[in-house]
């Protein structure tokens, strides 16, 4: 028999945007939690800072949510719709069903990885991914880095990394200067970015920081040992010890197609009020368009104060908000992929790595649906959350649809989970 | 290290700083390499968020647990295929 928890508004997602959202139900003294499948709150962006918040911002969102008796169900999987208003989750202890009046989605976003010879082995990780480990007990200190990719995230895991002792050999940025220069210009419009920015470039003072320029290769017997960079014309090879590469952000917006919630270009359709399409479930943050750290704290408020009814406070917020909305469209010109990236990877290159299906067989079929069906693309425990980005930058391949479970869980969660359905169907059978 | 956890991975007795995760506690260990992928290719953890399964080791007995979503734990035993 699996638990039975229930909250007016549940929040899944306990980055900023959950934590922001869960504080302005819980304002309204409704009873609310945030299921969040990490060990404790905070995100990505303020991973492992809960003791310790590193910024005045996080600090006041860390005391606010202790402050409100916000439930945190920390480990928590979300993985499938049990019945109308209940969600279905795998903990390490067994599954939850969790019933809610209203819902606030708050899943954040994934990096992009894009596949090139050499990509798969150890040592070889995300941007976002070695920043993640550092913050987790990882020492860095004296490990030589390349940091590659695109976005304003390889600046920030630089500074982070280089704050931790490594010893950061370049940071290769594939966008243009010319497409960096009025996104740096138009920052001077939000003073808090222009900020970061100017600080995080202090910091890295002495790193090399290169424009159009992206890894081609990643070279090594049983682990990474160097990298190899492009840059016009001009291909050379950097020895080191880890290659963080990401290329920008993709919204997660699995359970949030699951729920039957419209997802537009790869981002959840909201109203003024962060109401998806389905109403009684909101959105907030990146997976509405990847637009940072100001904008989730805004939306993550207005859906928070929405699905507690407080309208007024939430159209307080409007005007703050759609201000920050020019941002997202400036980091999306900005860190527009080029196109020679889709060179990188050979014939023989993995784009699935959970299946290792390689790029010449994917090219073989005309869409992804028929590319699972033959080669398991897809189809292994990451679910597409790799490959699909990937994918749909190489061979412009639009994602498929949504099917429960949205994360692999244990054959024992899924009996559990079977067996909540027929009950329901049992009682629903009863009551007609 | 004053805050620690005693564990062990493949059998090798470790101390992490309390607060690590698995993944970390790996990485700590000296392996690079957490499992072979299904052609046989050594792989490492890659998004460090839960999202890739890369990172998949054996907890306590427990298959495919993500790494880089455990805490460590006192005694914790960890095992990586080989």
């Amino acid at each position: 028999m699996s638990e039975r928890r229930e909250f007016d508004v549940l929040v899944v997602g306990g980055g900023p945007a959950g934590i922001a959202a869960a504080c302005c139900a819980a304002d309204a003294a409704l009873h609310v939690a945030i299921a969040d499948d990490n060990p404790s709150l905070g995100g990505q962006i303020w991973r492992g800072e809960s003791a310790s918040p590193s910024t005045k911002e996080a600090t006041f969102w860390y005391q606010r949510v202790k402050g409100l008796g916000v439930e945190h169900l920390a480990g928590t999987r979300v993985f499938a719709q049990s019945e109308a208003h209940t969600l279905i989750a795998e903990t390490d202890s067994g599954v939850c069903d969790i019933a809610f009046q209203n819902l606030i989605l708050a899943t954040g976003a994934r990096e992009r990885f894009l596949p090139f010879p050499g990509w798969t082995l150890p040592n070889v990780m995300g941007a976002g991914g070695l920043q993640a480990l550092a913050k987790s007990g990882w020492n860095v200190r004296g490990r030589k880095v390349v940091v590659a990719g695109t976005g304003p995230l390889l600046l920030a895991v630089a500074a982070h990394l280089k704050q931790y002792g490594a010893d950061l050999r370049l940071i290769a940025e594939q966008a243009s200067w010319q497409q960096l220069v009025p996104f740096t210009i138009g920052l001077w419009r939000q003073p808090s970015k222009l900020k970061d920015a100017l600080s995080l470039r202090r910091q890295l003072l002495g790193v090399p920081y290169l424009t159009s320029c992206w890894p081609v290769a990643a070279e090594g017997k049983h682990k990474l040992e160097s990298v190899t960079l492009r840059r016009g014309a001009r291909t050379w090879s950097v020895p080191c010890d880890y290659l963080a590469c990401g290329f920008h952000l993709v919204p997660n917006t699995e359970l949030a197609a699951l729920l039957s919630c419209a997802v537009e270009n790869g981002r959840v359709r909201v109203d003024d009020l962060q109401q998806t399409t389905v109403p009684g479930i909101y959105c907030a943050g990146e997976p509405t368009g990847i637009g940072g750290l100001e904008l989730s704290l805004l939306e993550g408020q207005i859906a928070g104060y929405a699905a507690a009814g407080r309208l007024d406070s939430a159209r307080c917020l409007f005007a703050d908000r759609d201000k920050m909305r020019r941002f997202p469209l400036a980091l999306e010109r900005a860190f527009a992929l080029r196109p020679e990236l889709k060179e990188s990877p050979q014939p023989e290159t993995l784009v699935c790595r959970c299946e290792d299906v390689s790029l010449s067989r994917l090219r073989e079929h005309a869409s992804w649906r028929a590319a699972k069906l033959l080669t398991r693309c897809g189809m292994g425990p990451c679910q597409g959350r790799v490959c699909g980005p990937a994918l749909e930058f190489l061979l412009e391949w639009k994602p498929e649809s949504v099917r429960p479970p949205i994360f692999p869980v244990r054959v024992e969660s899924l009996v559990a989970a079977a067996r909540t359905d027929s009950e329901t169907l049992h009682n629903t059978a009863l009551r007609s | 290290m004053r805050d620690a956890v005693q564990m062990k991975v493949n059998g090798i007795a470790i101390r992490v700083p309390r607060g690590s995760t698995v993944a970390a506690a790996v990485l700590l260990a000296g392996r690079s390499a957490f499992r072979r992928s299904v052609s046989g290719e050594l792989r490492g953890p890659l998004c460090g968020m839960g999202i890739c399964f890369e990172c998949r080791v054996a907890v306590d007995g427990q298959l495919h647990v993500r790494s880089c979503q455990m805490l460590c734990r006192e005694g914790m035993e960890v095992t990586l295929s080989e």
